[in-house]
């Protein structure tokens, strides 16, 4: 499964969510899918979007929040899969593009690709729901069934290591960044 | 133990005037009142951590969010979390309010404290990011405040160093 096709595949759901995603391919496919108010590309500070996320349902419960997250970036906070597990938070969904790669410093092999299992990460660390799916209809089906589950989802996809020609992309940082603040003030009442 | 309650109820009280919703906190033994009174309001979120960096994301989302966030955390916390501060914090102008208990100084028995007490406000010089010592009881409550104002008319992390003639009762 390609990842743009992946994230094709649940775009529809993603515009009626908040969405937080990893620097790099993740960020610039889903601008070049298309750019929505409601999402937030972190697009620096590998490891936090799950972090961010976790800071946006806990303060938003009503929300449904999306975390467009990855390989390398998570095996950098592997610590926070145990706190997103201890605050399990019912509105979360925590998607992993798993290519086995770095992808964007030249594709150098992350330790998924040696056996390194991040839903069973996500299950020892006490996430309620985790599981890997390998096809876009696999993903489709487990990602609509995460976000109508009342729990925690930590849904890893294999995706191909293969990405956009480039990551800088015409939306500046902190026009996204205000953006963003602006719609979640704007649009949707406080809990 | 010799941490002392009355500045840490101080210190409590200054973050609820603040409007602070959300505290996250990795435990030291300066921070053990602050993070119990935490956990016993039931109009504070305490979220406890692995490691401190995560605490930024956590707040940047709840600012986010339109959320008021404070971390509490060792100075060696602080240096663990350095690049999600700048990366996230200081990259997305987000107002981090930041209590870092100030281990390390004068006084200090442990001798594992001694280098981050050392190396704290000179990194805090280099990233550029304000801070204030809390010494003193009086400080408290006017420099929290403070410190959060400038957080968000300037849109930048702030620190606190939570300093031990505040924390400490010999």
């Amino acid at each position: 499964m390609r990842r743009l096709d992946a994230i094709r595949a649940i775009y529809p759901e993603l515009e009626r969510s908040v969405v937080v995603t990893i620097m790099g391919a993740v960020a610039a496919e889903l601008q070049s899918i298309g750019h929505r108010p409601n999402f937030f590309y972190l697009q620096h500070a590998m490891g936090l979007a799950s972090s961010v996320g976790l800071g946006i349902a806990l303060s938003r419960p009503g929300l449904p929040v999306v975390v467009l997250d990855g390989d390398g970036s998570l095996l950098m906070n592997l610590g926070g899969l145990t706190t997103l597990a201890r605050y399990r938070p019912r509105n979360l969904v925590h998607v992993v593009f798993d290519n086995e790669s770095l992808l964007s410093v030249g594709g150098f092999p992350t330790a998924t690709s040696t056996g390194s299992d991040l839903a069973a990460i996500a299950k020892g660390a006490g996430v309620p729901r985790a599981m890997t799916v390998a096809t876009i209809e696999e993903f489709r089906d487990a990602f609509l069934a995460a976000l109508s589950a009342t729990e925690l989802t930590t849904l890893v996809a294999k995706v191909e290591a293969v990405g956009p020609a480039g990551y800088v992309t015409d939306l500046s940082l902190l026009e996204n960044r205000y953006q963003f603040a602006r719609y979640l003030k704007e649009h949707l009442p406080k809990e | 133990m010799p941490v002392s309650v009355t500045s840490s109820t101080l210190i409590y009280r200054g973050l609820q005037e603040a409007g602070v919703r959300i505290v996250s906190a990795l435990p030291e033994t300066w921070l053990v009142h602050l993070i119990r009174m935490a956990e016993d309001d039931p109009e504070m979120t305490l979220v406890r951590l692995a490691k401190e960096e995560e605490g930024v994301g956590i707040s940047a989302g709840a600012h986010l969010a339109g959320v008021k966030s404070a971390m509490l955390m060792q100075n060696h916390g602080f240096l663990a979390a350095i690049n999600g501060i700048v990366s996230c914090g200081q990259l997305y102008r987000i107002p981090l309010l930041m209590l870092i208990s100030q281990r390390g100084s004068f006084g200090e028995r442990d001798p594992w404290q001694t280098e981050g007490g050392g190396v704290t406000e000179h990194v805090l010089e280099a990233l550029r990011i304000p801070f204030d010592r809390l010494e003193a009881p009086e400080h408290v409550g006017k420099r929290i405040a403070k410190a959060q104002t400038l957080a968000h008319s300037a849109s930048r992390p702030v620190a606190l160093l939570l300093c031990r003639d505040l924390m400490w009762e010999d």
